[in-house]
């Protein structure tokens, strides 16, 4: 078999499975600090309603939670099977990154997962309360380590290159790369994000069911109250994530504006039909001078063009720029989301209006969409690069590992991940249909105050 | 760079020493997961694993990430040459683990996790016993590079290794189960525990005569000059061990079977380690050629020195938040709703 095949094949299984990966992570780490928000308040407050959110949340994580552990662990032998030679050339940078992560972070979430899951009668409230914040500590830090590691082959430093492979000099250098930064805080920022539409969605679909109807309010207006502030601020995390690109991957944002001629009064195209071949659109409907204003933030601002680069050092140029307007789609709708939420607040109508019910429910899955498609442009946007601008992807695969055997596995994974994430669905599709408990009599009759909220400038709006 | 190349060593053994250990017991309660007396035992047996599986399997992580901490080139020699095997056990530790929480959802259909988990735990163990004796008989390797093919790992001696690994794990989960559980299902464990002795010794006596037969870098290492009177500890320990693991099942011990099958394993690992030093990749590949360069080593032991002990502290006490016998209530126990 010609080396093409197994480096088509390795690259596709690699992006299956750990994309297949990330939509697991972007709710256990969300989720993990909402369990710690709700078990918090119960502390604080005494309230039942509280408890019953965090045991309705807490199994959802439990689900998810398995299926980002069994997940990961192929990615970390998936690194030596298929892209040996990246791992001798880089596994003195990216080892140590990965080592740390396993030591400080899948150590932690593991060993206080058990406590969290299953030590309600064996270890008294604060322990119990601990667990859970550690292991929400632990998704942070590992997301800290592996966006490191993904950064420093985005915008590598700190490293050079001698006998074959890249030697240390300067380990903060290497940890805090230049595009690590933005990417930390863009990529945690999602999972929230992410997290709060699932969290609005599964409660407006209480609301409209009309069940549960006391913890499905206060769950509402949680997470609208969290949309009001991530929807604006990830888009300012993505603007600036964007400008720190143009200074360090100036192809990747070409590809993510479509843009061929390096030029000022740049336009920004909100539709086109990029064509490689002829390295130009079809198509376009643009807005004049768009992309000199947004990256360079005036009208003359001269921006970087494809055809700077031969064709073979240009990122695939179509799934960049239309993974890109996914992701911004999605984006702005969040915010529009958002900011009706506070409308209807504001109208006293935030759990009455059933068209923002809807409208919530019709999101829920979009932060997973709007994730994937981000990674998509990050990814395909360095290419051909693993290492950006210094190691091809090419020269990254295993050599004797054949195109037949990655073929394979390659159609095992989709056969497995396919079947296994038909059951996660159908299991936690039954979940959010039964609900959490509803609370009991003596608490929604006697202490209305467990149901209004309990924090100022929390509460719900009076039935 | 020799001393900081054996003590990576010693840390990547002692990280695989400890999965085998903890994940064994944890497989081996899959292995025998259809032969338990009724659905209650395996509720039990199951919530016994519950809360410590994902922790135990986080040594595999650190045992696959920490070679490519230590050792980046064994690393990208390694996971190409014994790409099946480890996909095959990759698959295999999928339907395992995700058997935990949807056998709880799951009304129906449970039987059908029951089997994922059994199977899953089975080539898991069986895919691990071929990679040691994959690993045990040399790799094929050229300028640092594998150059071998992609079948290089089957043979009759990582055949006979992946069923002596099956039985060690079902060794290590029956005695787990024996000290975690009480009345007719400790009876059964006991009867399962006496079996698998019994196969682990015939594998563990096979494996060692075999070895040296095979390679006689390895018959050197055991009987050259005076070497044997050093290691001869080893096999009576072993020896030893094997006679007090029946004589205390049969005694009805509880926790004393489990620790004599550890010992069993540690003991097999270092017999294993004096077999194949200084090599990480035998025949020909010392720990010195393919360590990672200073600056990476050095970075990764602080952390090690820093970080580990705190992890084994809080995984002791993980441990004995849930001390005593297990239930079938509560935990995983697929029929029951809270
Ligand atoms: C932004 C966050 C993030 C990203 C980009 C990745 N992961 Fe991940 N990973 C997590 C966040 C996470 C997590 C939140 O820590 C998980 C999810 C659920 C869990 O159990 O921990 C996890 C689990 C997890 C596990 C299982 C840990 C255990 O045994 O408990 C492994 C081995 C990996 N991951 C490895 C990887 C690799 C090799 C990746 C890159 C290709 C990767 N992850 C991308
Ligand atoms: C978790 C979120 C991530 C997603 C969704 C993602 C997505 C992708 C995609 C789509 C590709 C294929 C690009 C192509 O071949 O055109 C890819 C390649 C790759 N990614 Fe990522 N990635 C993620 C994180 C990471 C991290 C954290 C690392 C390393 C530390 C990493 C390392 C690689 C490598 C080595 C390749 C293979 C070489 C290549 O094709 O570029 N990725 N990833
Ligand atoms: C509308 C405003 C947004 C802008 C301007 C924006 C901008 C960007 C840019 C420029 C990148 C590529 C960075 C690079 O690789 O160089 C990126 C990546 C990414 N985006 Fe966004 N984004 C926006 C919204 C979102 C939303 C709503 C989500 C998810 C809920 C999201 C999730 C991601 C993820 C997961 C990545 C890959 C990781 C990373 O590189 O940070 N983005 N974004």
């Amino acid at each position: 078999m010609p080396p093409i095949d197994a480096e088509i094949l390795a690259r596709l299984q690699f992006a299956f499975t750990v994309a297949f990966h990330i939509l697991f992570p972007t709710l256990t780490i969300g989720l993990a600090g909402f369990l710690v928000f709700f078990e918090a308040k119960h502390l604080r407050t005494g309230q039942e309603i509280w408890l019953r959110l965090y045991k309705f949340w807490v199994k959802i994580f439990a689900l998810t939670f398995g299926m980002g552990v069994v997940s990961g662990i192929v990615l970390s032998y998936q690194f030596g099977t298929n892209w040996a030679e990246w791992s001798r050339i880089t596994g003195p940078v990216l080892g140590p990154l990965i080592g740390f992560e396993v030591l400080t972070a899948f150590f932690l979430e593991a060993g206080f997962l058990g406590v969290m899951l299953f030590g309600w009668d064996k270890v008294g409230p604060r322990l119990h309360f601990l667990a859970t914040t550690l292991v929400a500590i632990g998704t942070a830090i590992s997301a800290f380590w592996i966006l490191s590691a993904n950064s420093w082959m985005q915008t590598p430093q700190g490293a050079t290159f001698v006998d074959g492979h890249y030697v240390v000099d300067d380990w903060l250098a290497v940890i805090f790369n230049p595009s690590f930064p933005w990417r930390f805080l863009h990529m945690t920022t999602a999972s929230y994000l992410t997290t709060t539409v699932v969290i609005a969605g599964v409660s407006a679909y209480h609301l409209l069911a009309d069940n549960n109807r006391e913890i499905a309010k206060r769950s509402f207006s949680v997470a609208m109250w969290a949309l009001m502030v991530l929807a604006p601020l990830q888009i300012f995390l993505g603007d600036q994530h964007g400008l720190n690109t143009l200074e360090h991957q100036p192809m990747k944002i070409a590809a993510m504006e479509g843009n061929w001629e390096t030029q000022s009064h740049a336009p920004f195209h909100i539709f086109a039909i990029p064509d490689q071949k002829a390295q130009t659109n079809h198509l376009e409907l643009s807005i004049p001078w768009g992309s000199s204003l947004i990256l360079k933030h005036s009208p003359s601002g001269v921006v970087p063009g494809l055809s700077e680069v031969p064709v073979e050092d240009q990122p695939p140029v179509g799934i960049v720029f239309w993974s890109f307007r996914v992701m911004v789609g999605i984006g702005f709708l969040f915010l529009a989301l958002g900011a009706w939420g506070v409308w209807a607040r504001w109208r006293g109508q935030l759990t009455e209006s059933k068209w923002l019910s809807r409208f919530a429910v019709l999101m829920s899955p979009a932060g997973f969409v709007a994730t994937l498609a981000g990674w998509f442009v990050t990814e395909v946007g360095r290419q051909p690069w693993t290492v950006y601008g210094a190691l091809r992807t090419a020269d990254s695969i295993s050599p004797t590992v054949t195109g037949a055997s990655v073929a394979t596995t390659l159609v095992l994974f989709l056969i497995v991940y396919g079947g296994l994430f038909g059951a996660y669905l159908y299991y936690l599709m039954k979940l959010i249909r039964r609900g959490p408990e509803a609370l009991s009599v003596r608490e929604t009759e006697e202490k209305p105050e467990a149901i209004r909220g309990a924090r100022p400038g929390l509460v719900v709006p009076a039935e | 760079m020799e001393t900081l190349a054996i003590i990576s060593g010693g840390i990547i053994g002692a990280a695989i020493l400890m999965y085998v250990v903890l994940d064994g017991f944890d497989l081996g309660v899959g292995i025998l997961f259809p032969f338990a007396p009724d659905e209650k035992a395996r509720d039990t047996m199951i919530n016994s694993v519950a809360p410590v599986w994902d922790g135990n399997e986080t040594w595999l992580v650190l045992g696959g990430g920490g070679l490519l901490v230590f050792f980046p080139t064994a690393y990208s020699i390694a996971l190409p040459a014994f790409y099946l095997p480890i996909m095959a056990m990759l698959f295999a530790l999928i339907f395992r683990g995700v058997t935990f929480e949807f056998r709880h959802q799951a009304h129906t259909s449970a039987h059908l996790w029951n089997r994922s988990f059994f199977w899953g735990s089975l080539v898991a163990a069986f895919a691990q016993g071929v990679l040691l004796g994959a690993l045990v008989q040399g790799v094929h390797v050229e300028g640092l590079r594998y150059a071998g093919g992609m079948f290089d790992w089957l043979s009759p001696f990582s055949i006979l290794t992946g069923i002596g690994v099956v039985a060690g794990y079902g060794l290590l989960g029956a005695t787990w189960v024996i000290y975690k559980t009480e009345g007719e299902i400790q009876d059964w464990a006991r009867r399962a525990a006496i079996v698998l002795g019994g196969g682990t010794m015939i594998a563990m006596a096979a494996v060692s005569v075999m070895t040296p037969l095979m390679r006689p870098m390895i018959a050197e290492r055991w009987f050259g000059g005076i070497n044997l009177v050093y290691f001869a500890p080893v096999p009576l320990l072993t020896g030893a061990l094997a006679v007090w693991l029946f004589y205390s099942i049969l005694s009805k011990r509880e926790l004393a079977p489990f620790l004599s099958a550890v010992g069993l394993f540690m003991l097999g690992f270092l017999g294993l380690a004096i077999s194949l030093y200084p090599n990480i990749i035998p025949p020909s590949v010392p720990v010195w050629d393919v360590v990672a360069p200073r600056s990476s080593v050095i970075f990764a032991l602080i952390g090690v020195a820093v970080v580990l002990p705190m992890v084994l502290i809080y995984t002791v006490y993980a441990y004995s938040v849930f001390h005593g016998k297990a239930s079938a209530k509560g935990g995983y126990a697929h029929h029951e709703h809270e």
